[in-house]
């Protein structure tokens, strides 16, 4: 059994070197790393508000959960793309923001938020989703805060227009910005989100690549706190296979960095019942577990339909960590189906285009190394496919040029139709959705039992 | 800088020719799932569709739907922005001297509270939409919409003008009841 008690009682691991290290405030750094440590899972929601007492209050309930818990501000669309004036608009005449617009409120604001929430016991990090995110990270370390996340590929090809090269060079001049709170003391921490990648539909060893390579490049501009990340994806072994094997990658490339797992709750099209989206966050939580993963960021029963309400993020929460508490860790890695070589095969023929990270990885997608299959950004060769198999695995249908075709025997699919790519998105959500109910009659016991 | 303009796999209605299709999306909209999803289905009922992404500021849809001049643009978003972004979004297509009669539709998740009455949606239709697709009936609409532009290309010229009516609410919003 994995203890699920608060950091608050966890003096004597930080140790009381850790305050006087950090200052005052928390250092998600400092609160992280002990949880690896210890060996814990840290459960977070993926929450934002424009009001700033809702905000306050979404980050007042999560400390208060029942659950190992870190804080998030997730920021709205509007601030993602830059465009403040809009936010202004909206903040003005009191239209609701699907998240905190941190750029355009004060730094007084901001901190006034976080006054009394924040401590050192609970740090809270910036969600955000931005290709440019100079402007996010000066409102961040006005505010005092340390831990974000995004990189130069995972918040461009995905999310945006903008050309790889102008968010490479964004993103190293981000990285700067954070980097130099390490000369006031502060280890600062900075999360690769390129373990997601259009949220469903990318082969695992693709998400590995990704997300490892943006490490790299966080640690190559000056980020020495690092977490990488991994999706839940269509099936459990697969992913445990994946996750184990980033775990290995990472343990071989990132050896002079501290540097943590966090597993996203599925990011593709969620279930709809509520007994289906707990069930699936729960096996979230699991797969974290099983593979020694020290975060997880979690889902709601919300999410198909809208902006989730505070109270069943909490639930998720606390969903997740009971389901991790009542986890074992894998006594040995599954049988491997070669995801690691593949992986590995992918970032070392990226790393060989050019010393420097940021340059091989324009070159990376300009070639074809690197191709996220389904992905309409410009910069992306749009070559590679994927297909869930009749076994449920996500599989290479066609690779294009990804280095990898001499590991990996694409797997034969029919021509894509409108009505498959619905089925494959659909996959996950009519699984759950359509579940065996026997066991578990309603999602109040699931919600006590998972 | 379109992206995938692809020919179609199969013709909806053969002999009709092909039907051009700018798909686009608000500015702050990343999601992309929705328009491959629409791309295909488009393709599947004979359209090209040049396809523009993610985050699509309304001066390059405006830019780049000039150039195709397309028999009808298609605005699917799902962030919940729509209701408020398309306004702006619709009179710059409107302002555009090439754009000004082109069919335009907006569907998908329109604002955070789930609208889906007509009264909600008065705005985008005086903004100059022609239709706005929300719900289960969304899909099926917008095929009905394709089948009826498929038809009125049919017609002798004069009487395939009330499809695109000049400029005017009115006009478009009797359109935009016929096709729901």
């Amino acid at each position: 059994m994995r203890s699920v008690e608060p950091y608050r009682t966890l003096d004597a691991v930080t140790g009381s070197g850790a305050a006087r290290d950090h200052g005052p405030g928390a250092t998600f750094h400092a609160v992280l790393d002990a949880a690896r440590r210890r060996g814990a899972l840290v459960v977070q929601p993926r929450m934002g508000f424009s009001d700033p007492a809702r905000m306050r209050a979404g980050l007042s309930a999560t400390k208060a959960a029942n659950a190992t818990t870190v804080g998030t501000l997730t920021l709205d669309s509007f601030t993602r793309v830059g465009d403040f004036a809009t936010a202004e608009r909206a903040l003005r005449e009191r239209r609701p923001l699907n998240g905190y617009p941190i750029v355009n409120f004060p730094t007084a604001t901001t901190e006034a938020m976080l006054a009394g929430i924040r401590d050192r016991d609970f740090p809270v990090q910036v969600r955000h989703g931005s290709s440019l995110p100079g402007r996010i990270f000066d409102a961040l370390i006005e505010a005092g805060l340390d831990a974000t996340e995004g990189g130069p590929i995972s918040y461009c090809l995905p999310y945006s227009r903008t050309p790889i090269r102008q968010s490479v060079q964004a993103w190293e001049e981000a990285c700067h910005k954070l980097a130099a709170l390490r000369e006031r003391g502060v280890e600062p921490h900075l999360e690769s989100f390129g373990g997601c990648m259009l949220g469903q539909l990318c082969p695992p060893s693709l998400l590995i690549a990704i997300t490892v390579l943006e490490g790299l490049f966080f640690r190559r501009h000056g980020i020495h706190s690092i977490s990488l990340s991994y999706a839940q994806q269509t099936d459990a072994v697969q992913d445990q296979e994946a996750v184990l094997a980033l775990h290995e990658i990472a343990a071989e490339l990132l050896g002079d960095t501290s540097w943590h797992v966090v597993i996203y709750a599925y990011m593709g099209l969620y279930p709809s019942t509520e007994r289906g989206a707990l069930s699936l966050v729960a096996d979230a939580a699991r797969l974290a577990v099983r593979t020694g993963s020290t975060r997880l960021i979690v889902k709601t029963a919300a999410e198909a339909q809208r902006i989730p309400s505070i109270a069943e993020n909490v639930t998720a929460l606390e969903t997740a960590a009971r389901a991790g508490a009542a986890t074992e860790r894998l006594p040995a890695a599954p049988v491997s189906t070669g995801i690691k070589e593949e992986a590995r095969a992918l970032i070392d023929a990226v790393l060989g285009l050019n010393e420097d990270i940021g340059k091989a990885l324009v070159r990376a997608f300009a070639q074809g190394y690197l191709d996220v299959p389904y992905c309409l950004h410009p910069d992306n060769a749009g070559r590679a496919r994927s297909v869930i198999t009749e076994q449920g695995r996500l599989e290479w249908s066609r690779t294009g040029s990804l280095p990898i075709g001499h590991l990996t025997p694409a797997h034969r699919s029919a021509q894509l139709t409108s009505t498959r790519l619905l089925h494959a998105l659909s996959y996950v959500r009519s699984r759950y959705d359509t579940a065996d109910t026997a066991d578990t009659a309603d999602p109040a016991d699931l919600r006590q039992t998972a | 800088m379109a992206l995938r303009q692809q020919s179609p796999n199969n013709a909806f209605a053969p002999g009709l020719g092909t039907r051009n299709v700018v798909l686009s999306t608000i500015p702050s909209d990343s999601h992309t799932w929705n328009l491959l999803y629409l791309q295909l289905l488009l393709e599947e009922h004979g359209c090209a569709v040049t396809n523009l992404g993610a985050c699509v500021p309304v001066a390059t849809l405006v830019g780049e739907s000039a150039q195709v001049r397309p028999d009808l643009i298609v605005i699917s978003t799902v962030n919940g922005h729509g209701l408020h972004e398309g306004l702006g979004l619709a009179r710059a297509v409107r302002a555009s001297e090439e754009l000004r009669q082109v069919p335009l539709v907006i569907g998908g998740k329109l604002d955070t509270a789930g609208s889906r009455t007509d009264a909600d949606f008065l705005p985008l239709l005086e903004a100059g939409f022609d239709a706005v697709l929300v719900g289960e009936t969304a899909v099926p609409e917008l095929l009905a919409l394709l089948e009826r532009l498929a038809l009125l290309e049919r017609l002798p010229e004069p009487v395939a003008r009330p499809l695109t009516p000049p400029a005017g609410g009115l006009d478009r919003r009797a359109y935009a009841d016929a096709i729901r």
